[in-house]
């Protein structure tokens, strides 16, 4: 593995690690903030103990987020110095930012995890909404930075200098909105799904039945109705990608060839070297629909890029059908849910529409995966799109593999305990929440 | 504006080395008592930092936002030359973070406790010893920008006597922080007196540490000296330090406990103001001779103004509710409750 590899799987890596935590950071303390709001109007208890047993687990989650983005934004000057020397003043106002978003996060976290019974209890609820709207704002300001990298603005680039910088500019580039709000919708959708399916697990299981059922429900619906917006959101992206990313949307499509009324291409197996995909489902005019609102429009194909400038076409193009079908399945099942709340209630007490949520468990998270790795393989080989190469960033030090080494096995230890631990979280229910005495 | 992205910087390092710094004590305490004593130690502290832990290193981020974005090339320097010591703080902080956070939440007390605590307190050593590390290879001129081999360039940039030395000497301030904090936390006459043996072992060590901070700096050739007694600002600062020594030394047995954390405090900011006032505005001296200075390597004027603002606004949300945290943590429970509630 040479040593730009290495950085890249190391950053890859790292974020793919990262973004699993920061939309569980962002998403709970919506959740909580429910439960908690129920048990407060209500006096029922149950309510309390979902939202003690939820922060017990979220607590577990943001340390991971926290320690990971430190180590984040190490690395963008470990791995990429080059970059960070030139991109820091341009891009940094999101950053500045979003140190005060994390800051008032971190703060009445502190205040929300360790104040039952301290505070008034208006203001302990207080302090967790708080906690998710200051996640959610940060999420939507880093994204700003990445929206940055895709559609570079705010500063001129003449003879190699990077000159008249105006962060402010840079910080409302052309990709933020679309991607801050794909984003935004993204975590709620994986953290609701996610969430919901571990406690539709349990009813299955017949543990703790109305524990479940009630968290399950708040999930359940957070999870669905973000589902549903999330493909709208996903082609006001994919039209924006059109317009301002060709080369990635070519490569998203496996399009190879530039022409009028293109057809998507569903599946298939992208052939780079005879410049056609096989074994695909073509739906003729769709693609130019998709990208351009009209089904006569021309689109461009990887042959108007230059091969130095072509994005890897495979793993992009894989990618991309991955969240998009993650995407049209977890709707559906989002679309079962609201039949059942609304018109056959019997559906509720069904096993298969909770079997549907327990398969779809760990949908969203794949499909955020996969969505990140279609704007980043998709951005190759730029670093800052048209404006400096990935390979030009990197650091000179040698022997990164070794540092992706070491990452990769903090990584997967981590992993397997924040699994363990929470195995152990929802074994203990049963003893800790759902018992009368107890509460 | 340059003026008060640089105050907040040297703010942000400050905090962190005095909040961050007890944080990391607690579990250097942890390390260096004896068996017995540890689970109730343990408990202890948990009272005293568990709460404000997470906002305690948000200084650090704030820290490394304020160089990439107002003063990139420092960033990006000390990023590629001292790549192996930041990586291995990051482990460190990792391991630490996690730790600490697992050992709490797990719903199930087990053997799993053991090997928690076991991170727990060792990464709570290393990773102040790599920030002192850190801390002393950006002063000791051996950062080499023309360095041509492997060794020169990413090893002796920061393996060298001195820098070890103030690794050993951020460790022991940690864990003097973390004593003279959790001292105001007790109210157990006993448990007490461990924690002000703890402050006072602690602090011999600080004192034993700094001295082979300068033994280290006469063998690797750094002026230390003269930073210190070179100026009068060096003097003075040192005197004061010193008496606040000696005034400290004397309330041990009082119950004073705020104005001993006052003093503790109060040293450490004479420390940090000694090793950076000398040589302001360079803050990373490099083997050639040369410097990077805050005043020259600034990013850009309109993103300095930016961060000016961004961070003067910030601190109008931050520093009440922080302030707030740390008061409402400080009392018992049930004082707070009534205070609220009225
Ligand atoms: C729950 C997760 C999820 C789901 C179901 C979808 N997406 Fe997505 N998608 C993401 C999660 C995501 C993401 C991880 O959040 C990305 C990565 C970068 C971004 O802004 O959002 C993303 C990026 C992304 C991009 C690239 C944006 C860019 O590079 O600027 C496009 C074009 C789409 N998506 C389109 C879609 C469409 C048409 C979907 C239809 C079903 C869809 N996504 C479902
Ligand atoms: C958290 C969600 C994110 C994920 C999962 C993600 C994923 C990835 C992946 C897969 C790569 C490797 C691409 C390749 O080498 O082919 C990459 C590279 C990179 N990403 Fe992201 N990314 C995320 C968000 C961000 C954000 C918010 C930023 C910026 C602030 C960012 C900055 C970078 C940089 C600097 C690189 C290395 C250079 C490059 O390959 O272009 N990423 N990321
Ligand atoms: C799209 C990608 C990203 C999203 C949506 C995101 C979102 C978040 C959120 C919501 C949190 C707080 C929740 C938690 O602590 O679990 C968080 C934590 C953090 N993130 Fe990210 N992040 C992303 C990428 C990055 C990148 C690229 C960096 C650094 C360069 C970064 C740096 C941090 C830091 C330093 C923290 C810890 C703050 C704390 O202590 O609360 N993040 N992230």
């Amino acid at each position: 593995m040479n040593d730009f590899i290495a950085a890249r799987s190391q950053m890859a890596l790292s974020l793919g690690f990262h973004i699993i935590f920061s939309c569980i950071g962002m998403v709970m303390p919506f959740f909580m903030a429910v439960s908690h709001y129920l048990y407060l109007k209500t006096n029922d208890v149950s309510y309390k103990n979902i939202t003690k047993a939820w922060s017990k687990g979220v607590a577990i989650f943001f340390a991971v987020g926290a320690v990971s983005g430190t180590v984040l934004s190490f690395e963008l000057g470990l791995l990429w110095p080059k970059f960070m020397e030139h991109a820091g003043p341009i891009f940094g106002m999101p950053f500045s930012l979003e140190g005060t978003a994390f800051f008032i996060e971190a703060i009445a976290l502190g205040f929300f995890l360790y104040g039952w019974d301290r505070f008034n209890k208006w203001f302990h609820w207080f302090t967790g909404v708080v906690v998710g709207v200051s996640g959610l704002l940060s999420g939507i300001l880093v994204v700003a930075a990445n929206a940055w990298m895709n559609t570079p603005a705010g500063f001129d680039y003449v003879d190699g200098k990077y000159i008249n910088i105006d962060p402010i500019a840079a910080m409302f580039n052309d990709a933020w909105f679309s991607q801050a709000l794909h984003m935004s919708i993204a975590a709620f959708a994986a953290t609701g799904f996610a969430v919901a399916g571990v406690h539709a697990f349990m009813i299955l299981r017949k543990q703790n039945i109305s524990f479940h059922t009630r968290s399950f429900k708040i999930a359940a619906i957070f999870g669905t109705i973000a589902a549903v917006l999330q493909p709208l959101s996903g082609d006001i992206s994919a039209k924006f990608v059109g317009k301002s990313q060709p080369a990635k949307l070519a490569a998203m499509e496996a399009h190879f060839h530039t022409e009028k009324s293109a057809s998507l291409i569903i599946g298939g197996i992208p052939d780079v070297k005879n410049q056609k995909v096989d074994y695909a489902i073509k739906i003729p005019g769709a693609l130019s629909f998709m990208a351009k609102g009209d089904f006569n429009a021309e689109v461009t194909g990887l042959d108007q890029i230059p091969k130095e400038n072509q994005p890897p076409i495979a793993i992009t193009h894989y990618s991309f059908q991955i969240m998009v079908a993650l995407g049209i399945i977890m709707m559906g099942i989002a679309f079962s849910y609201f039949i059942a709340l609304i018109k056959k209630k019997s559906w509720l007490q069904k096993k298969w529409l909770l079997k549907l949520f327990v398969f779809a468990t760990p949908l969203g998270f794949i499909a955020v995966e996969a969505g990140w790795i279609v704007t980043e393989v998709g951005r190759q080989p730029w670093i800052i799109n048209g404006i400096m190469r990935t390979k030009d960033a990197v650091t000179p030090m040698p022997g990164i593999q070794y540092s992706f080494y070491l990452f990769s096995a903090v990584y997967i230890s981590l992993s397997i305990i924040v699994i363990f631990m929470l195995y152990r979280q929802i074994k203990m229910v049963s003893q800790l929440y759902d018992n009368p005495e107890n509460s | 504006m340059l003026y008060v992205v640089m105050i907040f910087l040297w703010t942000a390092i400050l905090l962190y080395l005095l909040l961050g710094g007890a944080d990391f004590g607690a579990g250097i305490i942890e390390l260096f008592t004896s068996d017995p004593n540890k689970s109730k130690i343990r408990k202890t502290m948990y009272r005293a930092i568990g709460p404000v832990w997470e906002a305690n290193h948000m200084w650090l981020i704030i820290t490394i936002v304020i160089l990439f974005v107002g003063f990139p090339s420092i960033y990006t320097t000390m990023s590629v030359y001292i790549h192996i010591p930041l990586v291995l703080m990051l482990l460190g902080i990792i391991a630490r973070g996690t730790a600490f956070t697992f050992r709490h939440y797990d719903a199930v007390k087990d053997e799993m406790q053991q090997v928690y605590n076991k991170i727990f307190v060792y990464s709570s050593f290393i990773t102040p010893f790599f920030l002192g590390i850190i801390a002393g290879s950006t002063v000791a001129r051996r950062i080499d920008t023309e360095a041509t081999n492997f060794l020169d360039a990413y090893i002796f940039s920061w393996f060298h006597w001195f820098s070890i030395a103030v690794g050993l000497f951020t460790v022991a301030i940690c864990g003097f922080l973390a004593a003279v904090f959790i001292i105001g936390q007790i109210e157990d006459r006993q448990e007490r007196e461990r924690f002000v043996r703890k402050a006072k072992t602690f602090n011999i060590a600080a004192v034993f540490c700094g001295g082979l901070v300068f033994m280290a700096s006469l063998y690797e050739k750094i002026p230390l000296l003269d930073w210190v007694f070179g100026n009068p600002v060096g003097i003075t600062t040192f005197g004061l330090a010193t008496i606040s020594v000696i005034f400290l030394w004397r309330l041990w047995d009082t119950d004073k406990t705020n104005l001993m954390r006052l003093l503790a405090g109060f040293q450490i900011t004479m420390i940090l103001l000694i090793t950076t006032w000398k040589h302001y505005p360079n803050i990373i001296l490099l083997k050639n001779g040369n410097s990077l200075s805050l005043l020259e390597e600034q990013g850009n004027a309109k993103t300095i103004d930016a961060l000016g603002w961004a961070l003067l606004l910030g601190s109008l949300f931050i520093l009440p509710a922080l302030i707030c945290l740390i008061y409402s943590f400080q009392k018992p429970k049930e004082k707070v409750k009534r205070q609220f509630e009225n």
